[in-house]
């Protein structure tokens, strides 16, 4: 008999000050390697010619609620004492208390990264509220028992019923952090000897492979903020794909930042071991703000022999409102290692929220044949800004690369591609190939590339297009006399120049991408 | 069908047209030749709606209503069609999803049910017969990398589809292959009811053979500045403009 699997495998992470999302890759010596920096374009555009653009592109933020749940708060500011109460909140060993203070010890001795294209306001590291949990209730026995605000967030979320369900057993999970609430598709994986659960369900039930692998893709000594992350971390999710299985359905985290004046820190960890296949999709959303909330996370993956990781994110944080007022700050470090030979590690991100992004999703591709991918639309609206692109570091032999980079700028917002592909001296063979188009969807915006390139050895092939480009007159007048009007217009150009990015989601999650794409620049018109 | 009355524009403080009238109805062919820069083609975005330029004078009522209160795309839904003398590109927007959307823009006009799928793929492959377009070129981005021929036959393909009320054929024989030639006019012939009414501008009396015009005018200046039948096609072709130009002159200095 077959074997019908739900398509998704749906985790959530209620972040109520608690945990984070997202993470990136941290350029965090691009500019001190020198590299070459060969294309910049900053691109000013005409006139009135796109005043209705402006006028299409001013979308309204649809995730901007919150939800009143009772929280346990540990009160604003950072030292080492509120790094002990986290730990022992999370009831965690001493090894990772040790670790947390390490990673502050090393945040103290390291300055806000200043070289990105981006100009961010100072932060009150003091300000910021660094655990906040929803009250710990009673072990639940049915999905009745589930806080009806929960519910109701998952509706206004546009999650469907019928997945509701599921969820919600593991958002109870991860939300009241209880005892698990074993569901179908969780005993699924388990049979296969897949984990997927939470971080700090991670660290109780597999306190060993945590140990092994934490850390040592994006160590805490990597940059400020994932110093930062590592101290503080609050939850997040642990994947572990066993030798030779095949995770037959997608694996999805959820994360949602509510509370406010609260920072966002969470960290992500996968492990794929030989011959494994897992895709991985991460979502999130937060509530409307008019301050900003800081989020830095951390994603490490780990890839041996023959296994391949596909991660995709759909990076909706509130953006702040038309005035450039609140927003999420996303600092996130991510980071992938291809180990073994023949491995392959796939980045695929729709960037569309937050008032500031700094992330590189990137990979290290050391095993021989080992190969890197990055596709990446981002899109900056109003008073956005988007330092975003990815590294990739060739150690092994024949090993590939290839990055699809999609800037699309609109309102005042600035949105800057960086980049940094370097062979070293063994990586006989390597190829690299990049694209990186910007396209401009206003007067008053910027569009920006940065690609830093090294190359130590002889054999190896780098290849950079770059195009500017920007929705002309004579395209949206040609779709009007054909009885389009310009919102839809905008919206067919836009998704046109962003299919190479969204075919590489899973197709569910492309639906839903292309959907956030229109809301981000779609609005007024009509 | 089309009144247009005094009609002058203005682009960048300069006057392109300077008084035209024109009067087109149902089951009408108007040809509209005229030297290069004499303002054909401004004429034909004015109508389309194409926001550029100073409407200083002139009114233009199209199926009794006000013309130039309409917004563009609705103009369009009105059965207003225009046949670009240069089709633009339209990178990363299949032709497929592209005439799709404005079909079914329009048929929402029309208070329709959005065409299905398959039965749009069904209309698209009967058009293209119809225009002998290539069947590669439909699952292309609009318009990109197309031959100069292509992309005009590309236009008389979508006017196929949109079944206009009025279309305005801006040079769609320039550039075209004999052979393009006959199916875009055969095309154009095709599409023909007593209903509707097509506006053609050309530079050569050869695309006149192929569809029949009932009147001819001479655009010289931002002024028509000689209307005829037929045969007045002809005698330019052999004339050349020179002869217009003279009595033009003669008459404004005269
Ligand atoms: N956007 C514009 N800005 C400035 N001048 C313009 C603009 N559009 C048209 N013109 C001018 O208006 C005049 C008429 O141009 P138009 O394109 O209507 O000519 P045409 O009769 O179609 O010529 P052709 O036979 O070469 O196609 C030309 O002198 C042209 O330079
Ligand atoms: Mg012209």
């Amino acid at each position: 008999m077959q074997r019908v699997y739900p398509k998704f495998c749906i985790f959530v992470c209620y972040l109520f000050g608690l945990n984070t999302i997202n993470g990136t890759i941290t350029g965090f010596h691009l500019l001190a390697l020198g590299g070459l920096r060969f294309n910049t374009m900053r691109e000013e555009m005409g006139k009135e010619q796109d005043k209705l653009i402006s006028k299409v592109t001013s979308g309204e933020y649809k995730y901007g609620f919150y939800t009143d749940i009772d929280l346990d708060i540990i009160p604003k500011g950072l030292n080492e004492d509120v790094i002990k109460q986290i730990s022992a909140k999370k009831q965690e060993p001493d090894w990772m208390l040790e670790f947390r203070l390490k990673a502050y010890k090393a945040w103290l001795g390291k300055k806000m990264p200043e070289w990105a294209h981006l100009n961010i306001p100072e932060i009150n590291y003091q300000d910021i509220v660094y655990y906040a949990a929803p009250k710990q209730k009673a072990t639940m026995k049915s999905l009745d028992e589930v806080d009806p605000l929960l519910l109701d967030t998952f509706n206004k979320l546009g999650i469907p019923l019928e997945e509701q369900k599921r969820l919600t057993g593991v958002a109870v999970d991860a939300v009241m952090d209880s005892v698990s609430v074993k569901t179908t598709f969780k005993e699924t994986l388990a049979e296969l000897g897949i984990i997927f659960c939470s971080f700090s369900e991670a660290v109780r039930e597999h306190p060993d492979l945590v140990k092994k692998y934490m850390g040592t893709v994006v160590p805490y000594t990597d940059n400020y903020f994932a110093a930062l992350n590592s101290a503080v971390f609050s939850d997040g999710s642990f994947c572990y794909i066993p030798k030779g299985v095949r995770c037959p359905m997608e694996l999805s985290t959820y994360f949602r930042i509510n509370a406010a004046h609260t920072g966002q820190f969470e960290r992500t960890l996968i492990v794929a071991e030989d011959d494994s296949y897992v895709s991985y999709l991460e979502g999130c959303t937060a509530p409307m703000r008019d301050e900003h909330q800081l989020h830095a996370a951390i994603v490490e993956i780990i890839v041996e022999k023959n296994a391949e990781v596909k991660y995709s994110t759909v990076q909706n944080w509130y953006p702040g409102d038309k005035e450039g007022k609140g927003g999420v700050f996303n600092f996130v470090t991510k980071r992938g290692i291809c180990r073994g030979e023949n491995s392959k590690i796939s980045w695929a991100q729709v960037e569309t929220g937050s008032a500031i992004t700094w992330k590189y999703p990137s990979c290290i591709l050391r095993g021989d044949n080992s190969t890197g991918e990055f596709y990446s639309v981002a899109v900056t609206n109003n008073h956005q800004q988007a330092d975003t692109g990815t590294k990739m570091i060739h150690i092994g032999k024949n090993t590939r690369s290839i990055i699809v980079s999609k800037g699309i700028s609109a309102g005042k917002s600035q949105n800057s591609y960086r980049g940094l592909v370097k062979m070293l001296k063994n990586a006989s063979n390597a190829r690299n190939f990049s694209q990186c188009d910007s396209l401009l969807l206003g007067d008053e915006c910027g569009a920006h590339t940065f690609p830093y390139i090294e190359v130590d050895n002889q054999t190896s092939i780098v290849e950079h297009e770059a195009t500017t480009s920007k929705i002309g007159e004579d395209q949206i007048f040609y779709c009007n006399q054909r009885g389009i009007s310009n919102e839809d217009a905008v919206r067919l150009i836009v998704n046109g120049y962003a299919k190479e990015v969204l075919n590489k989601l899973p197709m569910e999650f492309a639906v839903e991408a292309q959907k956030l794409l229109e809301i981000s620049l779609e609005g007024s018109v009509g | 069908m089309l009144q247009i009355v005094n009609l002058k524009v203005e682009i960048e403080g300069k006057e392109i047209l300077k008084g035209i009238s024109l009067n087109v109805k149902k089951g009408e062919i108007h040809a509209i030749m005229g030297p290069n820069g004499s303002g054909k083609s401004t004429l034909a975005s004015v109508l389309a709606g194409k926001d550029f330029g100073d409407i200083t004078e002139g009114k233009i009522t199209y199926m009794g209503k006000n013309l130039l209160e309409m917004a563009a795309e609705d103009r369009s839904k009105e059965g207003i069609f225009l046949g670009f003398q240069y089709p633009t590109e339209i990178p990363g927007v299949s032709m497929v999803n592209f005439m799709k959307t404005a079909l079914n823009e329009h048929r929402k006009y029309r208070g329709l049910e959005p065409l299905s799928s398959s039965d749009f793929l069904k209309l698209m492959r009967e058009k293209k017969d119809l225009v002998k377009i290539e069947s590669g070129l439909t699952n292309r981005s609009v318009n990109e990398g197309f031959s100069g021929g292509e992309k005009k036959r590309n236009e008389i393909f979508q006017m196929a589809i949109l079944e206009p009320k009025l279309a305005i054929l801006d040079e769609t024989d320039s550039g075209l292959d004999i052979d393009a030639l006959r199916i875009v006019a055969n095309g154009v012939n095709q599409l023909k009811t007593p209903e509707n009414a097509t506006i053609v501008i050309t530079h050569y009396q050869r695309l006149l053979d192929y569809i029949i015009p009932d009147v001819v005018h001479v655009l010289y200046d931002g002024k028509i500045v000689k209307t005829g039948g037929k045969e007045l096609a002809v005698e330019l072709e052999k004339k050349g403009y020179d002869w217009i130009k003279k009595d033009v002159d003669i008459v404004s200095y005269g």
